[in-house]
């Protein structure tokens, strides 16, 4: 197959077998490794990167399913040097303990609040669905309210 | 004298028979033994260089699995040493026998025992040989800034500090007592003369670092104590940390890996036919245990191996099932020998004598688990000119080696390990018990002339692990008019990796004890699994003690604190989480409150936990702990390592459960083993006591209490006394 995808911005093509999923294509064919396999069956998240802005777990997803032309981001192209604001949070935080599952946590993070910059709490349950073993969920959560504190205060009044 | 374990027997075993009477004299000076200085570096101890642009350099022996050791070791040798926090750089110590952790030998061996200055050298040296002689580099037992930071880095940077005073005295004449060390300058207020360590590091290094420097008052520390920020955040947010799964290397191929699904099974039959031709495929290869693919991307590679014709035996255990075990369990703690732990007046008696009104029992169950670290177990080889280089996480890069090296059959010298830093470890990553992913790796590079890097899939992780052990335990107290236990007698089973029995023994004050373990074995491979022993005794124990509290018709807090009158650690600790959580307050229909105590690894936790069962379903919406740990190194990394340690345990109480049917685990990824998310994850509050004890362990202490606080909120919620883990099977059960 071939198709045509933009990574972090670069031109790519893709000459591999249709089956083969998204992540496998970034970490191994591409050499973008922040996307981490952790289960390959979509339950654990760390496998997060965006397709067109959306938050997509790639371990699951095939090329063949992936549309011309579709804008692929992963924590490499989010922003440079780690100055997303999500990133920011992160560090403020201190949220990662092994780091493992975060390239994933902060893909679905960024892509969350890109969409709504000021979440509910049900909302937040619900879409951030990414397994840490290392149970830094607390923290996770303290940085996610940070992001909406700042969102709700950078909003103009009414 | 502190008591000596069977763990410590195990890890500096060979000690008093292995040679190493050495006379004081010849002792070296463990210290001392450093890599050479060069224009750039200077190394003044083992642990820390001084670079040319005033930079420290601390080598870190023990392993980051995200329990934030390279911050913490660190600051308290930079402590000592006076560097300049911001001039701190932090490396893995190299897998070289000099890296050795020998401090944390002479910690589990010797315990809180200071040895006479006399002695000193000659007992590290002892130490220090004795765990190169094990290959220990190891970071398990919550050991590293007790053992290691206690008496290896703060030791390490007090000496160096010593020595570069000693190289500004001499070239200023001076007497060394004028001068003091500050942010990595060493001056002499009455002169004004100040510098740098830079400029004085080769003379320091001319002195012999001393084994017994003076170390700082606790008043004067600058660094410990303060919530310094994690000096691994910028490249785990930005996603350059590379894990072994992450390693590129030139040519390198990618492992995928099918064990023989039952314990014990061997690879009977392989025919490559079908898979050989596939895109990117470059080698079939069959283990003694496994088959593997080779390939130019880890998907090829595995899904070749998954359509790999291949056989294997079921070693013996195809009918080996874990319910059938339970049940052999509970006959050998019928019928079976124990082996008695702790014997103190007469329980049996006490028993025997007591009203059958007044006589409680219980059995309590906990199952398999797995560890199911975020990274799947990876590992890179590479086997060329008859050496073998070795890449991986692990928690003993060491024993790492040593292992690869046996695997291969090379000499140790003929075997480069790298350390990188793990997605996870929990135990699964002390290779030297659980190695079989590098023995994998290191057999397919074996096979093959290009470097490899093998990628388990979850399912194999979650089915090749080495568990933690299932256990049964039964209790039988008596107790008096007033509902107090007179006799506590407790007979669990053990099936290995149980070296720890003191994890059995109570801090309650009971009269009559006794305490026994029946040995049972079974095909399934167990190991370390975060907080070991304590994590089922834990719960067995405060989960009994509260079963008593509400037969006696008492307050499971008051019972507790009656009972710990000569333990004001613990009582100081449940009153606090009691008093957070808001013991005495009411509570809504549905709601409970639980608590729990345990001390392990030196530190003692108290978990409160506050549970509903409204609406169907069990919600935990809160957990407080009180942690004395004697002293903190860095507040928010132990905060953060407690609320881990809740996590991971709620995690294996809610859900957790390896059963084995056939002889091969049912479990096989996060769908049929659950975790905790952040939609479950409760509040968590904690709060420390600095108690100035004896400091002791973090990365582990925050799980043992956590099962036990919940099944008691259950109960006290009005739901089911919880005997059997995990809750979510139990609670079903009950509306089903």
């Amino acid at each position: 197959m071939a198709l045509k995808l933009t990574v972090n911005g670069a031109a790519k093509t893709v000459d591999v077998e249709p089956e083969m999923p998204l992540l496998w294509f970034l970490r191994d064919e591409l050499g973008l490794t922040a996307a981490k396999y952790g289960c390959g069956i979509a339950a654990c998240g760390a496998c997060t990167v965006h397709v067109n802005g959306k938050a997509v777990r790639s371990c699951v997803l095939p090329l063949a399913a992936v549309e011309e032309g579709a804008e692929v981001t992963t924590l490499e192209g989010l922003a440079a040097r780690g100055a997303h604001p999500v990133q920011q949070a992160w560090v403020e935080h201190q949220a990662p303990q092994c780091g493992y599952c975060q390239p994933g946590m902060i893909m679905a993070v960024a892509a969350l609040l890109k969409d709504n910059p000021n979440p509910t709490e049900d909302e937040v349950n619900a879409q951030i669905t990414n397994i840490c073993r290392c149970g830094s969920y607390q923290a996770v959560r303290a940085a996610i309210e940070s992001l909406r504190a700042k969102a709700t205060s950078a909003a103009p009044a009414a | 004298m502190a008591k000596l374990t069977r763990r410590a027997f195990m890890i500096s075993g060979g000690l008093a028979g292995g040679g190493l009477l050495l006379g004081y004299a010849f002792t070296p000076n463990r210290l001392a033994l450093r890599a050479p200085a060069t224009a750039e570096r200077v190394w003044l101890t083992s642990w820390v260089s001084v670079n040319a642009d005033n930079s420290s350099t601390i080598l870190v022996p023990q392993a980051e699995m995200g329990q934030g050791i390279f911050t913490a070791l660190p600051m308290m040798l930079a402590e000592e040493m006076e560097a300049d926090w911001d001039l701190v750089k932090v490396k893995p110590a190299p897998a070289e026998g000099i890296y050795v952790t020998d401090d944390i030998a002479q910690g589990f061996t010797v315990g809180e025992v200071q040895a006479p200055k006399s002695l000193q050298r000659f007992l590290d040296y002892a130490f220090y040989k004795a765990a190169n002689m094990k290959h220990l580099q190891l970071t398990g037992g919550s050991s590293s800034v007790r053992f290691t930071g206690q008496w290896g880095m703060r030791v390490a940077g007090a000496a160096a500090k010593e020595m570069l005073i000693q190289a500004a005295a001499t070239r200023w004449g001076v007497a060394p007592a004028t001068c003091r060390a500050e942010r990595s300058q060493v001056l002499h207020d009455a002169s004004g003369r100040q510098a740098s360590f830079a400029e004085l590091a080769t003379e320091a290094a001319r002195f012999k670092p001393s084994l017994t420097p003076a170390l700082k008052d606790p008043k004067d520390y600058a660094l410990r104590g303060k919530p310094l920020q994690r000096l691994d955040l910028p490249d785990k947010v930005a996603g350059t940390l590379r894990y072994a799964v992450d390693l590129q290397l030139d040519n390198m191929k990618t492992a995928a890996i099918r064990h023989a699904p039952c314990f014990g099974g061997e690879t009977l039959s392989m025919n490559s036919d079908a898979v050989r031709e596939l895109p990117g495929v470059h080698d079939v290869l069959r283990l003694p245990n496994a088959v593997a693919v080779t390939a130019d991307n880890y998907w090829r590679a595995q899904q070749a191996v998954s359509r790999l014709d291949a056989e294997f035996t079921e070693g013996g255990n195809g009918d080996f099932n874990s319910e059938q075990m339970f049940k052999d369990l509970a006959a050998v703690l019928d019928n079976g020998k124990a082996e008695v732990d702790l014997e103190q007046g007469d329980g049996a008696k006490a028993l025997s004598q007591a009203a059958p009104d007044k006589i409680m029992e219980a059995e309590y169950r906990a199952p398999f688990l797995a560890h199911a670290t975020m990274e799947p177990m990876s590992c890179a080889a590479h086997h060329h000119n008859g050496k073998l280089e070795v890449w991986a996480g692990v928690q003993d890069p060491l024993g790492t080696r040593a292992l690869a090296a046996r695997t291969a059959g090379l000499d140790l010298e003929d075997v480069v390990f790298h350390p990188l830093q793990m997605g996870g470890g929990f135990g699964r990553r002390a290779a030297m018990f659980c190695g079989n992913f590098i023995e994998d790796a290191v057999r397919v590079a074996m096979q093959v002339s290009y470097p490899v890097k093998l990628i388990w899939s979850r399912e194999e992780d979650m089915q090749h692990d080495y568990y933690r052990p299932a256990m049964l335990s039964r209790f039988r107290a008596a107790m008096d008019e007033q509902g107090q236990p007179q006799a506590w007698v407790n007979r669990y089973t053990d099936l290995g990796v149980n070296e720890d029995v003191a994890a059995a023994f109570i801090p309650y004050s009971v009269e009559h004890q006794q305490i026994a373990r029946t040995p049972f074995e079974t095909p399934v491979p167990v190991s370390y699994w975060r907080s070991v022993e304590y994590s089922y005794q834990g719960f067995f124990i405060e989960s009994f003690i509260d079963e008593l509290a509400h037969r006696a018709g008492a307050d499971p807090l008051a019972y507790r604190l009656k009972l710990l009158a000569h333990k004001p650690r613990h009582q100081a600790l449940l009153q606090l989480a009691a008093e957070k959580i808001g013991w005495a307050s009411p509570l809504p229909d549905g709601a409970g409150l639980g608590l729990a105590v345990v001390k392990s690894f030196g530190s003692i936790v108290a978990q409160a936990a506050r549970v509903s069962l409204a609406q169907g379903g069990l919600r935990v919406e809160k957990v407080v702990s009180a942690v004395d740990p004697g002293a903190l190194i860095n507040p928010a990394i132990a905060r953060a390592q407690i609320e881990s340690g809740i996590i991971y345990g709620m995690t294996a109480a809610l859900y957790g459960a390896i059963d084995i049917k056939q002889g091969r685990v049912a479990q096989s990824n996060f769908h049929d083993y659950p975790m905790v998310r952040l939609a479950t994850a409760p509040r968590m509050e904690t709060h420390f006591i600095e108690s100035g004890e004896t400091i002791g362990g973090m990365g582990e202490v925050g799980t043992p209490p956590i099962a036990p606080a919940l099944c008691n909120a259950v109960f006290a919620a009005g739901g089911p006394r919880l005997r059997r883990l995990p809750i979510a099977a139990q609670l079903s059960g009950q509306t089903a």
